[in-house]
């Protein structure tokens, strides 16, 4: 069985987002980037399973520009065999992504796609779900475990409730949420085959997709700065500001 | 001229970066100071089966091959968490990196698999003793052949890992009716060898996680085949071996310099007095500008010396200049950023204390600054006499 895992180039988690000064969009210059944490552990996921036997062959997959090649290699380096880089250079919406991925997994014939729930940048959260509505395949989102027996999969889901197990028949698809698994680090003789391994390119033309815009982004700005807090003198003056300023009590 | 790094190098430094802030940056200060020996080598462990134990060592050894560039990346990033992690791991790789260099075919092949893959804990450097510092040529240390066997007999002062090593590199005195420095061999000794001792680890000012202990060798009997290298020939080794190291401490060095001021920058920011983030002060702003540019020009320093060992080139100078400069400006910008928190600086609660005492020894081992000056400046000569 094949696994076809996706990957996203986002900015990493740890940097200090910052708007551009035209409110076009996150400034993305000089900014360090990586994989996105959520696909980080859909990668771990893939190759847990070819080291337990049940997959074959990993691939993974990322659409966008030359640059999310680096997120590739990194995913190469962390045991998956090959990569496909979907070229494109704007900003693509979830749909386009999910129609590009589809005719991937039509030529890849993947019994399992894992994709993160969501990515950290635009915390959309639509890909995985639209790709299971195009290709027809089953879906399991927000995946704390993931069970193959066979031509059926357990998955269980992190939902509001609880945990709720679903049974699906293969092929499926699965989006991860955080308590999946945790991310191995890549070792260091495999970051030096990562190169070796291949890495196919296709473009949107080669997949036969339209792009079509659906949405427009207007505008994004930062959160508002917090305000300095004040001193109260006691617990009546507290109870008061509460009830009559911030009115958060009856 | 490119002084980027490459796909891999920038992926060892992310790597590296990442363990350092997952797994040692918050048991750091713990490891300071109790010295939980049990989880400081669970760490080591995992970083050589990462292939941070054999950066430069080739893949049929079971090195990852990544060159000295990566090597360098890596040290800082260790560094940067745990300098006492970071310079077990240096010393290890430069142990590593002497048997591939003059070891012969099953010496390489008997150790560097279990030096690259975590099975030793580490590897020793035993050249330094209680009167041969700075003057290594000066050594006491004796091996006598003896029938079938070398008997080795003194004792080695502040060797790095020596508790937990798996092999030890050791240089002894072969012919003492030659010239100083020219009758010194080196040999492979394993540390569970009989007639090897080694001592309770010395207290330290600080790195005090890596163990420094004192090995003292009485009637130690190893094989013929224990000699690496030339006979007479191991000075020679172990002046070239350290040039390598020396890029190592440096980065080292480096490392512990920007998580100094790293955290001092973040605590300008944050620290209000008159009114105002200190930040705002230029008296201080200059302070951070000086240890910056400082730790810069290091950095480059020590990139210029591992790319010119990468390129095979001579590099012992370069390696010295950058060692030199690398260790006092990283001195320094742990005494700006500790002066730049004031008293919180001097206090446990906050690491800038630890990294002050972690960075003094950077300026000492592996050459002293005035050693540094020293080789720099009989290579400047020799140059144009």
């Amino acid at each position: 069985m094949k696994v076809l895992v996706t990957v996203k180039r986002v900015i990493d988690y740890n940097v200090k987002v910052r708007v551009k000064s035209d409110n076009s969009g996150v400034d993305l210059n000089n900014v360090k980037m990586a994989m996105n944490p959520f696909c980080e552990i859909a990668v771990e996921e893939a190759i847990r399973l070819k080291e337990a036997g049940i997959a074959t062959e990993v691939v993974a997959v990322s659409v966008g520009e030359k640059s999310c090649q680096e997120q590739l290699r990194t995913a190469l380096a962390l045991g998956a065999d090959r990569a496909i880089h979907v070229e494109a250079e704007q900003e693509l919406e979830s749909l386009n992504v999910a129609k590009l991925l589809a005719k991937v997994v039509e030529a890849e014939q993947p019994g399992i796609v894992i994709l993160g729930k969501q990515a950290i940048d635009t915390d959309n959260n639509q890909t995985g779900q639209m790709l299971s509505a195009l290709t027809g395949m089953a879906q399991g989102t927000f995946a704390s475990n993931i069970e193959i027996k066979d031509d059926k999969a357990l998955v269980t889901r992190e939902v509001d409730g609880g945990l709720q197990t679903i049974e699906l028949a293969m092929p499926i698809i699965a989006t991860t949420d955080l308590r999946l698994n945790e991310p191995r680090y890549a070792s260091l003789p495999n970051i030096m085959k990562a190169k070796r391994k291949p890495l196919e390119t296709k473009t949107v033309e080669e997949l036969g997709v339209t792009i079509k815009e659906h949405t427009k982004l207007l505008s994004v700005t930062p959160p508002e700065e917090r305000q300095a807090g004040i001193k109260v003198a006691d617990v009546a003056e507290l109870v008061d500001k509460l009830k009559n300023e911030a009115k958060v009590i009856g | 001229m490119d002084l980027s790094l490459n796909e891999d190098q920038a992926m060892i430094q992310d790597v590296a970066k990442k363990f350092a802030q997952s797994e040692l940056a918050p048991i750091a200060a713990k490891l300071d100071e109790e010295g939980d020996q049990a989880a400081f080598l669970a760490n080591l462990k995992q970083l050589a089966e990462l292939g941070f134990m054999g950066l430069n060592i080739d893949s049929e050894y079971g090195g990852t091959q990544a060159g000295s560039v990566a090597f360098s990346l890596a040290i800082t990033e260790i560094a940067r968490a745990c300098a006492a992690t970071a310079v077990t791991m240096s010393v290890t790789n430069m142990v590593a990196e002497v048997i591939q260099s003059v070891a012969n075919e099953s010496q390489r092949q008997q150790h560097l698999p279990k030096l690259c893959s975590g099975e030793y804990g580490a590897g020793a450097f035993c050249l330094t003793e209680t009167t041969a510092g700075s003057d290594p040529a000066n050594m006491k240390t004796t091996a006598q052949l003896e029938g079938d066997h070398w008997v080795l007999n003194g004792a080695k002062q502040f060797i790095t890992s020596a508790e937990f090593a798996g092999i030890m590199v050791v240089w002894a005195v072969t012919d003492s009716s030659l010239k100083k420095g020219k009758g010194i061999s080196c040999f492979l000794v394993e540390p569970n060898t009989p007639g090897v001792i080694i001592s309770k680890a010395e207290q330290k000012m600080g790195q005090k996680a890596s163990l420094t202990n004192e090995v003292v060798f009485d009637n130690c009997k190893v094989a013929r085949s224990a000699l690496m290298g030339e006979l007479n020939g191991g000075y020679k080794i172990a002046v070239s071996e350290l040039a390598g190291g020396r890029i190592g401490i440096g980065s080292l060095a480096l490392g512990i310099g920007l998580a100094a001021m790293d955290y001092a920058r973040g605590y300008m920011l944050e620290r209000q007095q008159f009114g105002q983030a200190i930040a705002k002060f230029q008296g201080l702003q200059w302070m951070m500008s000086d240890a910056y540019t400082d730790l810069e020009a290091a950095r480059l320093l020590l990139m210029n010396a591992a790319d010119l060992k990468e390129k095979e080139q001579p590099f012992a100078k370069a390696a010295s200049m950058a060692k030199l400069f690398a260790s006092e400006k990283a001195n320094q910008a742990c005494y700006s950023a500790l002066q730049l928190l004031g008293g919180y600086g001097y206090i446990k609660e906050f690491p800038l204390e630890r990294y002050a005492r972690d960075v003094r020894i950077t300026s000492i081992y592996e050459g002293t600054s005035e050693i540094q000056r020293v080789i720099i400046a009989k290579a400047l000569l020799d140059e144009v006499s």
